[in-house]
């Protein structure tokens, strides 16, 4: 029995002594310590969650400079291709230009030969019939130098007339 | 492979720390063999006379020390009486044998009366012992050898800031994260930093007042977490903060139930009582243990004296041992356990909602 009754000092020497202990070491020990430990544990957190981003930062510009070399080569293949394709046009619109003219020319030439043909054939024309003239007039300059001849014909014309 | 090696190393450390607590124990049977030399051989020996002079109280300490003689360090006895303060040294008191101060007062079975002209108990004065005991002065000691402990790691939190724990601060954080991480998060939840101070200094007392009970040499060897006046003050301490932590769903679970309206006639009682029984729990429960452990170590001791013969010893050393080494568990368990439940009330007492749980 005596051992399961509390002696009232020692109650009230350990509650005094207690309460102080927890004020004294919740003030000196407790606070500090606890304030350290989480402010480790928030920095290694932090540090761990820097690392992290910090890997994905990495993953995300790796992968972005794959996707821009990516797109590097697409745009080259591109232009290489849009380059192609203006070179041929321009070679095909210089030989259609080409032809174009050449077929002008060409036709142009025509036209002035034909026209130059033309003018020849008019000018021989011209000139045969004032040969023509010319030797008929000779002809007849030629028949009609006998004036029997003459008066034969104009007998003859007369014969004709019927009056 | 390095770190390995460390990490053995801290492990044989801690073994030699243990080793040695169970070695000291092998040295109260040569101090015990002394005291009782000392006393009448003529008397049969009395085991219990010894061992409850052990795990009760005492005005002086009494220091057995291999290869000293055997004293006593005089405390102070502090008393109140109808007649006021009274304050001298213990060396004064001894058994059956008056001291005479403001009244005169007498040692009888080491509780201080009050005695009337003839030497005699008088029992109609009642005289309040406030002495500064032999649990008084080893609690102080353990609170001073707390300070000194957590003084130092504080102030090596404050040299190394950011830095990893190194030294003693590394051997007390697992333990002060232990009680943060697995008895006030798991129990009390986001309330739980308001309660760290108590739970913490709750943990820690009980335990290096265990610890040092385990010391069977001065200045341990001492039964102060197996002391009822002890368990009580701190679970009495429990008991208030738990209540004066209570919220509105706490009070309402014990006053206002949902439950039948005719079950109330039992439920509030037995809920009022639950207030009152939980911390009780506590009280009893740490008593017990550490004085049940107490009294197992100094019954096996006592064999040898009981049987009077040298030959018991090796038997009685052996169990000795065995016991201590479940009483260095018990030491950390008990500590643990007390911490625990008391951070497990305080969760149930701070707890946001109740539900419907009690409506299973």
């Amino acid at each position: 029995m005596e051992l399961v009754t509390p002696e009232i000092g020692l109650v009230f020497w350990t509650t005094i002594s207690f309460l102080i202990f927890l004020f004294i070491l919740g003030k000196f020990a407790w606070k500090p310590i606890l304030a350290a430990i989480n402010e480790r544990e928030i920095s290694i957190e932090n540090a761990l969650m820097k690392a992290e981003a910090a890997k994905e930062e990495m993953a995300r510009l790796t992968s972005e400079n794959e996707s821009l070399l990516r797109d590097a080569r697409a745009e080259r293949d591109i232009i290489l291709q849009e380059a192609r394709k203006l070179k041929d046009k321009i070679v095909g619109d210089a030989r259609e230009a080409a032809q174009e003219e050449g077929a002008k020319m060409i036709e142009k030439a025509r036209l002035e030969i034909n026209m130059q043909k033309a003018l020849a054939i008019a000018d021989v024309k011209n000139q045969v019939a004032s040969l023509s003239l010319e030797i008929a007039e000779k002809v007849l300059r030629k028949q009609f130098e006998d004036a029997s001849k003459q008066d034969a014909l104009v007998t003859e014309l007369l014969k004709e007339v019927k009056l | 492979m390095e770190k390995r090696l460390i990490l053995n190393s801290k492990i044989l450390k801690l073994s030699r720390i243990c080793a040695l607590f169970i070695a000291l124990w092998a040295i109260p049977v040569m101090a015990f063999s002394q005291e009782k030399a000392a006393s009448d051989g003529n008397k049969p020996y009395d085991p219990k006379v010894a061992i409850f002079e052990h795990i009760g109280d005492a005005h002086s300490w009494h220091v057995s020390l291999p290869l000293v003689k055997p004293f006593a360090i005089p405390l102070p006895v502090i008393l109140y009486t109808d007649k006021g303060i009274e304050i001298f040294s213990s060396s004064n008191l001894h058994e059956d044998e008056v001291y005479h101060g403001k009244n005169d007062y007498v040692l009888v079975k080491d509780k201080i009366k009050i005695a009337d002209e003839t030497g005699n108990v008088d029992a109609t004065k009642k005289v309040y012992d406030f002495s500064i005991t032999r649990n008084v002065a080893s609690m102080w000691l353990g609170m001073i050898i707390l300070f000194i402990i957590f003084g130092s790691v504080s102030s090596s939190y404050k040299k190394r800031v950011g830095k990893a724990p190194k030294g003693l601060q590394s051997f007390m954080e697992p333990l002060v994260v232990f009680v943060r991480d697995d008895v006030a998060i798991p129990n009390i939840g986001v309330k739980h930093s308001k309660y760290m101070t108590l739970l913490l200094t709750l943990f820690f007392f009980i335990l290096i007042n265990n610890l040092l009970g385990l010391i069977p040499i001065f200045p341990g060897g001492f039964n102060l977490t197996g002391n009822i006046a002890v368990t009580l003050s701190l679970s009495f301490i429990v008991l208030l903060v738990i209540n004066f932590s209570g919220n509105k769903y706490y009070w309402k679970h014990i006053f206002t139930p949902e439950i039948p309206l005719w079950l109330y006639i039992i439920m509030v009682p037995v809920e009022l009582i639950g207030i009152i029984s939980k911390p009780f729990a506590l009280m009893i429960r740490l008593f017990a243990n550490i004085t049940a452990g107490h009294i197992i170590v100094l019954s096996l001791i006592s064999l040898i004296f009981i049987f009077n013969s040298l030959a018991v010893s090796p038997a009685s050393v052996v169990f000795v041992v065995f016991m201590d080494t479940i009483e260095l568990l018990v030491a950390f368990l008990q500590a643990y356990i007390f911490t625990m439940l008391t951070a497990l009330f305080i969760g149930m007492a701070v707890q946001e909602h109740h539900g419907e749980q009690h409506e299973i």
